[in-house]
């Protein structure tokens, strides 16, 4: 049984005093662990953004991919390899804004891919503007007379796009989290974790103490994640936010229908003669 | 020559005939004209002819097959002495008095000979088929053999209503028109001819993928590359190809490096304005020293410019595409086979050195038919992979060491003790994200000095015609044929011309271009852009100025004779 310290790499990480995203990076190495991931055997693609250091911080393969390339990268692992566990790691601006199309897409395939977004609802990294999560009126450099435009609602659009696994977690509830991804993980087909992580730096409005005030979990009670519609009910919700599992479906996967993939990976295919005598006689 | 509206089947008519008169054992180039639109405008398909290796199309037109006027009144002045129009009367009209004497007319019902037999006009093009190859003297089984591969697909009673209505335009020809047409095809049937593949530069890169062993293609249409999309999907079932088409392509070239790292080998093709998308890709693979091979078919621009026009304006823009610098190789094959063998290289030169092939084309290139000999396809494959057994051996595996090549080991994730992680920030050997300036300098040195080794695993350009010639002519990717056969009007006219083609123009071959030209007598060099592109660059490589030039950018090919007319004016003065 792999533990979540197998996943630890030399480099310390060097976020905010604070920053969410230990949260995360925590909850993410647990899950690993918990899922029974080899380090070898999986792949974790991230983006730009403060989520980008997640590349140096988790001991499996890892590609770090550019602002909001994150799935298409993810896509291309994924179909090459199959045997992979790829997990694929971004912020808000990277995946809900420049990534968006890559997102509606990666969904509506429903591809073998675990995707966190840990969304903090400010462009961090770049020290402070609004994100497309930033709730209407916050005010950023960017928007100092207060943000005009409603925010995306991530898994409201997942669910209208055709995610197979739709949750949300905190990240400073990292066990509730830790299970969210482990579930995730197993799960066969395109999961979507959005993940509220308070930004200590640049974002003032949404912190521990405001999510701490608003967050409630969903549990078998008050929510049924098979039913579309109650899911969306649930994730148009703005008052009280509920984090933990919106919707589940079992559907087959892209991969599952790619024949060229049925008996083995892509990259097991040998490749030392291809034989293209055939296709040379079709075009005589 | 065959010409009509958009969505009469122009092209597959035209490819038809290609087929035949290559079936037949000659040598045919063709090239078709449309605009960017799927029914109506002037769409034309050119097919020349020769028992000799034909490289290029020429402006004259020996049988203008008209399906409507437009064609007539925009190509009878091409037509040469003695040469013909086959059309219907009952679709379009002819004035005798307005042609010129010599100018033949064949009038065949195409259209109530296709009624006849299929109930429909959609035969028509097929009836002209069959009486072009009675003016031609050639033989109709060629034709049923070409009708039947072609529309075997779409079940047997369209197969044989297609050879009736050959035969029934072959018969018409025969029985009304008895006097022989001046232009006849002969079939060169001796044993010793050899068997040709007609094809496409596009279909000529695809196949060269495919024996390379590229296993993941993943692309977004454009003109002029979409039929390599075409083809590999056709293909992918029975060679295993997983073929993608994306979002966009900026997700195809993503996807792409993806597949590449996990270990595939994988290509993306597209032209000018799907390349400015996939800019940033181009450069993640290149910090990440990650195999890829882009094809980019040239059309006119900018922006969506002249969508299905030819053109070469975008050498610059592919030699420097992407912020930053970085080792690329540029690839410009000029015909069918150089198309092949550029694609089947480029994914050995992709992998060896962990760089990316960039192979360019242009629209004339990438759709125009030519026929050739069957490819040589022995390629070893060159992976440059560590084995489970070689890692087991290694203590401390850095995926960007440094090396006396400055290529570093990899891995493909899996391997188990290969593990590593590649931001797309500076990193150090092992891919640790580095910002120190020394480390900074070295690992922009080490990809940087790939290009060294890169450039003595490249072929030389190449150099047709004898050494000591008059004039020499120099040029790059599509407009080889049209150079080569301009050459051997020249040679009639007593002027000895000879060529430097470059078909790999990144690294460049600076001192093998500086030692031609320099002892050239004359130089002159021929281009499809408006800036002479690749004149700039040999100055700058070499310090050579050409003297003279020719340039075209009308959005359609050059033709030899062009060529041809300009030498003759620089010798002349």
């Amino acid at each position: 049984m792999a533990r979540p310290e197998d996943f630890n790499t030399p480099m310390t990480p060097v976020w905010c005093p604070g920053c969410g995203n230990f949260g995360i990076l925590m909850a993410v190495k647990q899950a690993m662990a918990e899922a029974g991931i080899k380090n070898h055997e999986a792949v974790v693609v991230s983006g730009i953004g403060c989520s980008d250091k997640y590349n140096q911080y988790i001991n499996t393969y890892g590609f770090e991919s550019i602002h909001g390339r994150i799935l298409p990268v993810a896509m291309g692992i994924r179909l090459a390899n199959h045997k992979l566990k790829v997990i694929a790691i971004g912020g808000d601006g990277d995946g809900y804004g420049i990534g968006m199309c890559h997102f509606i897409h990666a969904m509506r395939r429903n591809l073998d891919i675990t995707y966190i977004v840990c969304d903090n609802q400010i462009y961090g990294l770049t020290t402070g503007q609004t994100s497309p999560t930033s709730d209407k009126g916050f005010r950023t450099k960017s928007t100092p007379e207060g943000n005009i435009e409603s925010p995306v609602r991530p898994l409201a659009l997942a669910l209208a796009t055709g995610a197979t696994y739709i949750a949300r977690g905190f990240a400073g509830d990292v066990s509730h989290l830790k299970s969210l991804i482990v579930e995730g993980i197993k799960h066969k087909g395109f999961s979507l974790i959005d993940v509220f992580q308070p930004c200590v730096t640049f974002n003032h409005r949404n912190t521990y103490e405001w999510f701490n005030q608003r967050v409630y979990k969903l549990d078998r009670k008050n929510h049924n994640p098979k039913s579309r519609e109650e899911a969306m009910r649930k994730a148009e919700e703005d008052q009280k936010l509920p984090i933990g599992l919106f919707f589940s479906e079992d559907k087959l996967t892209y991969e599952d229908e790619v024949g060229q993939i049925k008996e083995k990976a892509l990259v097991k295919h040998d490749i030392s003669d291809v034989d293209i005598d055939d296709l040379m006689d079709e075009l005589m | 020559m065959i010409g009509g509206k958009a969505g009469y089947g122009i092209m597959v008519t035209g490819t038809m005939f290609s087929r035949c008169c290559a079936r037949g054992g000659l040598h045919v180039f063709d090239t078709t004209e449309y605009p960017s639109l799927i029914r109506g405008g002037h769409n034309t398909y050119q097919a020349r002819v020769e028992e000799r290796e034909v490289n290029s199309h020429i402006e004259l037109i020996d049988l203008l097959v008209a399906l409507n006027k437009e064609t007539v009144d925009r190509l009878k002045d091409k037509i040469t002495e003695n040469g013909g129009i086959l059309f219907d009367s009952s679709e379009t009209k002819i004035n005798r008095e307005d042609m010129r004497g010599d100018i033949r007319l064949y009038d065949v019902p195409l259209v109530r000979i296709s009624k006849e037999v299929s109930g429909d006009k959609v035969m028509m093009n097929t009836v002209s088929l069959g009486a072009t190859i009675a003016l031609a003297d050639y033989d109709l089984n060629i034709l049923n053999s070409v009708i039947k591969d072609t529309f075997s697909d779409k079940g047997k009673e369209i197969v044989e209503s297609n050879m009736k209505a050959a035969k029934a335009g072959y018969d018409h020809i025969k029985s009304n028109y008895k006097d022989a047409f001046k232009c006849r095809l002969e079939r060169i049937s001796s044993i010793s001819s050899e068997k040709r593949m007609l094809l496409t530069g596009n279909e000529a890169i695809a196949l060269g993928a495919i024996r390379a062993g590229c296993k993941f293609y993943a692309a977004y249409p454009m003109t002029p590359s979409t039929p390599i999309l075409h083809y590999m999907a056709s293909h992918a079932m029975a060679k295993d190809i997983v073929v993608k088409q994306t979002e966009d392509e900026i997700a195809a070239i993503h996807a792409a490096i993806g597949a590449s790292f996990a270990g595939v080998r994988a290509m993306t093709a597209t032209s000018g304005g799907g390349f400015c998308l996939m800019t940033e890709g181009l450069g993640l693979a290149a910090i990440t020293e990650t195999p890829l091979v882009v094809v980019m078919g040239q059309r006119g621009g900018p922006s969506t410019g002249m969508a299905t026009r030819t053109e070469q304006g975008d050498l610059r823009f592919v030699l420097h595409a992407s912020q930053g610098e970085f080792p690329r190789i540029v690839m410009a094959p000029g015909d069918v086979d150089e198309c092949f063998h550029a694609a089947a290289q480029a994914f050995n030169l992709a992998d060896k050195y962990q760089v990316q092939v960039l192979i360019l084309t242009d629209k004339h290139l990438a759709e125009s038919h030519k026929t050739a000999s069957r490819f040589d396809t022995d390629y070893k494959i060159e992976r440059g992979l560590l084995s489970d057994e070689q890692l087991e051996r290694i203590n401390d595996f850095k995926r960007f060491e440094m090396t006396e090549t400055r290529v570093s080991p990899r891995t493909i994730p899996g391997q188990k003790k290969g593990i590593f992680r590649v931001p797309s920030y500076e990193h150090d050997e092992h891919g640790w994200n580095s910002e120190n300036p020394g480390n900074r300098t070295r690992m922009m040195d080490k990809r940087m000095r790939k290009i060294d080794h890169i450039l003595k695993d490249i072929p030389d350009p190449k150099i047709y015609g004898e050494k000591d010639a008059d004039i020499t002519i120099v040029s790059w990717g599509s407009t080889k044929g049209a150079v080569l056969d301009a050459m051997r009007f020249l040679k009639n006219d007593g002027i000895n011309a000879n060529f430097l083609h470059l078909s790999y123009i990144n690294p460049f071959k600076a001192d093998f271009v500086k030692r031609f030209l320099g002892s050239a007598k004359r130089t002159i060099i021929v281009e499809q852009n408006s800036t002479m592109q690749l004149k700039g660059l040999i100055r700058e490589k070499t310090g050579i100025e050409i003297q003279h030039t020719y340039s075209k950018y009308s959005g359609r090919q050059m033709y030899p004779h062009e060529v041809y007319d300009r030498v003759k004016e620089v010798i002349h003065g």
